[in-house]
C-alpha cells in the first residue's frame, strides 16, 4: 500500500506524491505572517493560556518558596548527606543543561547541515534551551551553600586577593554553562530581530508598535543587512556547534575527572553528549506537539518534523545504549573489584529499582517502537514517548549521581538516599518556572521564525526569466 | 554630510523576487551606485546584483575569537603562576592543558559576542527612525511580502523625474518618492 492511500487528508502529506511537507501546500508570504504574528498580536488570549499560566505560575512561586526556605535554613533541608553529598540538584542541573542541548542543535547544528526543516521549530527550540538553561543555573547557585558568594566563582579582583582555581573541571563549567547561556540569548535574539521588526509593522495597539519597534532596533530588511546578518547566523551556529558538544563534555569532567567507580570513565563526554540530545528532542516533542495542536500550526510543524524528530532520538538512543553497555563491560573487563561491585549494586542493590526505570524508558520502549514510520507519525503516541524519554533521562542521571555514591569503597560509610519535600518541591519548581518563561514566550514572541520559513516557498526562489515568460 | 532635507529617494516596490532581481541587475549595470533592495528574507540574487559579495562580520568575528582566547589564558596563567600558586596534588603551577578548557569557552563567548554585535555595528543598528518608514507602502510590506528598490537622491544620476521614469520602465506596482 502506497503512503499516498494512507493519508489523503492529514495536512503534513502532500495529496499528490504521497511525500512528507515542510510547509504545508498553498500558503503565501502574507498568510504565514498572519497565521504567525496574529498568535501575538492578537488582544485576545486564549483562556486555555491563563489556565495553563496559572498552573506554572503556582509551580514557579512554590519553587520561590523552597529557595526561600533553603536560604533561610541552609542545604540541610535537602536529603544531601555522606555519602551521597550530590542530590538532586547536579540531577536536575545536568538534566535541565542536556534537555537545552536539542535547541542548540535544531538551531545550529542542522542549519549549518543544511536541513531546512528545522526552520519551523529552531525559534521555539532556540527558546526551550534559554529557559533549559535558566533552570539548570539556578541548581548550582543554590547548592553552593552560601549563595551570597556565588561570585567568588568569577576570577574578579576582591581584596583578599583569591583566585579560582584553574584546574578544576567544576570551575570549567561555569565558564562552559555561562558561555552557552550568553550565546544561546544571543543567537536567539538576533534570529529575531527581522521577525520583531514585522510584529512593529503589523502591531495595531500603540503600546505594541513602541515595544516592537524598540526591540526591533529599527530593522528595515535591506539587502546589505540581510547578508551581514545571514553571515553573522552562520558564524553563530558554527560557533555554536563546538560550544554545546564541549559543554556537556565538561559537564560530564565533573564526574569523570573523580576517581569513584561509576564516574571514572571516559566513554562519560560522548554518552552525556549523545544523551542530552535524545533527551532535548523528547522535550522539543512535549512541546510542539500540543502547540501545534493548541494554535493550529500543521501546516507549518507537520508530521514531518514529528517524524525526524523520532529519527534523532533513535540514533541518540542508540548512542546512549552504547554508553549503557560500555559501563557493563567495563564494570567486568577491567576485573577492578569496585567497578563489578559498583554496577552490581546499581542493578540489583536496594536502588537498583531505578536503574530498571532507566532501562525501561530509556531503552526498552522507545528503541522498540521507533523504528516504525507509523508509529513515529502518530502524534498522541510520540507525545507519549516524549514523556517516556524525559521520565528515563532524569532517571539516568539519578542513577549516576546516587546510585555510584551511596556505596563507595568503604562499607562501614555506606548509606541511602530519600529525597525530602524541599527536594521535590524544588524540582517541581522549576518545571514551573519553565513552562511560566515558556508561556510567556510563546503569547510575546515570535515562535516561529516568518522570515527563514519565507525561504522555503516555492515563490521565494528566483527564477530565470525565461521560466517566467513560459508561464512557469 | 549632506543636509538630512527634501528627497531621501524613490522607492519601486514589486511583487516576486525575480521581479526586484530584474530591475535592480539593470540598474546596478546603468550605473547606478547609492541603491538599496528591501526584502523580507534574505535574496542572494539581489546582493550579487548590486555587488555585495563580501563583509567585515568574519573579520571581526575571528579578532574577537583571538582576543577573547588570549585574554582568559593569559589570566589563567598570571593568576596560576604569579598572582595566586596554589599547590593541588602536586601538579605543576602552570598546568596549561587544563588552562585550554575556559580559554576554549572564551574564545567562542567572544567570538560569538563580536559576530552579532561587530553585525548590528556594521548595519548601523539599531537606528530606530529611517526615511523609509515614512512610505506609505513600506511598513506593510517590506517585512511580509512585498520586493523593494529605492534609488537614493544621493546618486549623481538622480534626477526626480528621469529616475521615476526609469522605475516605471520595470512595471513595479508602484514608485513613491520619499522624503527624510
Amino acid at each position: 500500500m502506497a503512503t499516498s492511500d494512507l493519508k489523503t487528508k492529514d495536512p503534513g502529506v502532500d495529496p499528490a506524491t504521497g511525500e512528507f511537507l515542510v510547509v504545508g501546500r498553498g500558503q503565501t508570504f502574507r498568510s504565514i505572517t498572519e497565521k504567525i504574528s496574529r498568535i501575538v498580536l492578537t488582544p485576545h488570549t486564549p483562556m486555555g493560556w491563563f489556565a495553563l499560566f496559572t498552573v506554572a505560575g503556582g509551580g514557579a512561586t512554590m519553587l520561590m518558596v523552597a529557595v526561600v526556605w533553603l536560604f533561610l535554613k541552609g542545604v540541610g533541608i535537602w536529603a544531601i548527606s555522606q555519602p551521597v553529598a550530590w542530590g538532586f540538584a547536579i540531577i536536575n542541573f545536568v538534566w535541565w543543561i542536556g534537555i537545552g542541548h536539542a535547541g542548540t542543535l535544531i538551531s545550529a547544528i542542522l542549519l549549518l547541515f543544511k536541513q531546512q526543516w528545522r526552520n519551523a521549530i529552531s525559534r521555539f527550540a532556540e527558546a526551550m534551551t534559554i529557559f533549559a538553561v535558566v533552570c539548570a543555573g539556578l541548581f548550582p547557585l543554590i547548592h553552593v551553600g552560601r549563595p551570597w558568594l556565588g561570585y567568588w566563582l568569577f576570577p574578579l579582583p576582591f581584596t583578599m586577593t583569591v583566585w579560582p582555581q584553574f584546574r578544576s573541571p567544576l570551575l570549567w563549567d561555569v565558564f562552559a554553562v555561562s558561555t552557552y547561556a550568553t550565546i544561546s540569548v544571543v543567537f536567539w535574539y538576533i534570529g529575531m530581530v527581522p521577525d520583531l521588526a514585522t510584529f512593529r509593522d503589523r502591531a495595531d495597539s500603540k503600546i505594541a508598535r513602541y515595544f516592537y519597534g524598540m526591540i526591533s532596533l529599527g530593522w528595515r530588511g535591506s539587502i546589505r543587512h540581510w547578508m551581514r546578518y545571514e553571515t553573522a547566523s552562520l558564524l553563530l551556529a558554527g560557533l555554536a556547534t563546538p560550544l554545546v558538544l564541549s559543554v556537556h563534555t565538561v559537564i560530564s569532567f565533573d564526574f569523570a575527572v573523580a576517581v569513584l567507580p561509576g564516574w571514572h570513565t571516559t566513554i562519560f563526554p560522548p554518552y552525556f553528549v549523545a544523551g542530552a540530545i535524545y533527551s532535548g528532542f523528547a522535550m522539543v516533542l512535549t512541546l510542539a506537539i500540543p502547540l501545534r495542536k493548541f494554535y493550529g500550526l500543521e501546516q507549518l510543524v507537520t508530521e514531518r518534523h514529528i517524524d525526524n524528530m523520532g529519527k534523532v532520538m533513535l540514533a541518540t538512543g542508540f548512542i546512549v545504549a552504547y554508553g549503557y553497555g560500555l559501563e557493563a563491560f567495563m564494570a567486568w573487563y577491567s576485573a577492578s573489584h569496585w567497578e563489578a561491585f559498583m554496577f552490581w549494586n546499581r542493578a540489583f542493590g536496594p536502588m537498583g529499582w531505578s536503574y530498571w526505570v532507566l532501562v525501561t524508558c530509556n531503552l526498552a520502549i522507545p528503541l522498540t517502537t521507533l523504528w516504525v514510520r507509523k508509529l513515529r507519525t502518530n502524534i498522541a503516541f510520540m507525545f507519549f514517548i516524549s514523556i517516556v524519554v524525559n521520565t528515563g533521562m532524569w532517571f539516568e542521571r539519578f542513577v549516576i549521581v546516587v546510585t555510584s555514591l551511596y556505596r563507595d569503597f568503604l562499607p562501614s560509610s555506606w548509606g541511602t538516599y530519600r529525597a525530602t519535600k524541599w527536594d521535590y518541591m524544588t524540582f517541581v519548581g522549576t518545571l514551573g518556572l519553565f513552562t511560566f518563561l515558556f508561556l510567556l514566550f510563546v503569547r510575546l514572541l515570535p515562535m516561529i521564525p516568518m522570515n527563514e520559513i519565507r525561504i522555503l516557498l516555492p515563490q521565494a526562489k528566483v527564477k530565470p526569466k525565461s521560466a517566467v515568460e513560459a508561464g512557469d | 554630510m549632506p543636509p538630512r532635507e527634501g528627497t531621501y529617494g524613490l522607492l519601486a516596490e514589486f511583487d516576486t523576487p525575480g521581479d526586484l532581481v530584474r530591475a535592480v541587475r539593470q540598474a546596478h549595470q546603468d550605473g547606478w551606485r547609492r541603491l538599496d533592495c528591501y526584502t523580507p528574507y534574505p535574496v542572494e540574487e539581489a546582493a550579487e546584483a548590486i555587488g555585495f559579495h563580501r563583509n567585515k562580520v568574519p573579520l571581526l568575528t575571528l579578532l574577537g575569537g583571538l582576543i577573547g582566547g588570549a585574554a582568559m589564558f593569559s589570566m589563567e596563567t598570571w593568576i596560576s603562576t604569579l598572582a595566586y600558586p596554589l599547590n593541588i596534588a602536586g601538579r605543576p603551577t602552570y598546568s596549561w592543558p587544563a588552562f585550554v578548557v575556559p580559554a576554549y569557552e572564551w574564545t567562542i563567548l567572544w567570538a560569538g559576542l563580536s559576530a552579532a554585535f561587530g553585525m548590528l555595528a556594521l548595519n548601523g543598528l539599531p537606528s530606530l527612525y529611517h526615511p523609509l518608514f515614512n512610505a506609505p507602502n513600506f511598513r506593510d510590506g517590506a517585512t511580509t511580502d512585498k520586493f523593494f528598490l529605492c534609488l537614493e537622491a544621493l546618486d549623481p544620476k538622480f534626477d526626480l523625474v528621469e529616475a521615476k521614469a526609469y522605475l516605471e520602465s520595470f512595471t513595479p506596482v508602484s514608485v513613491v518618492e520619499v522624503d527624510y
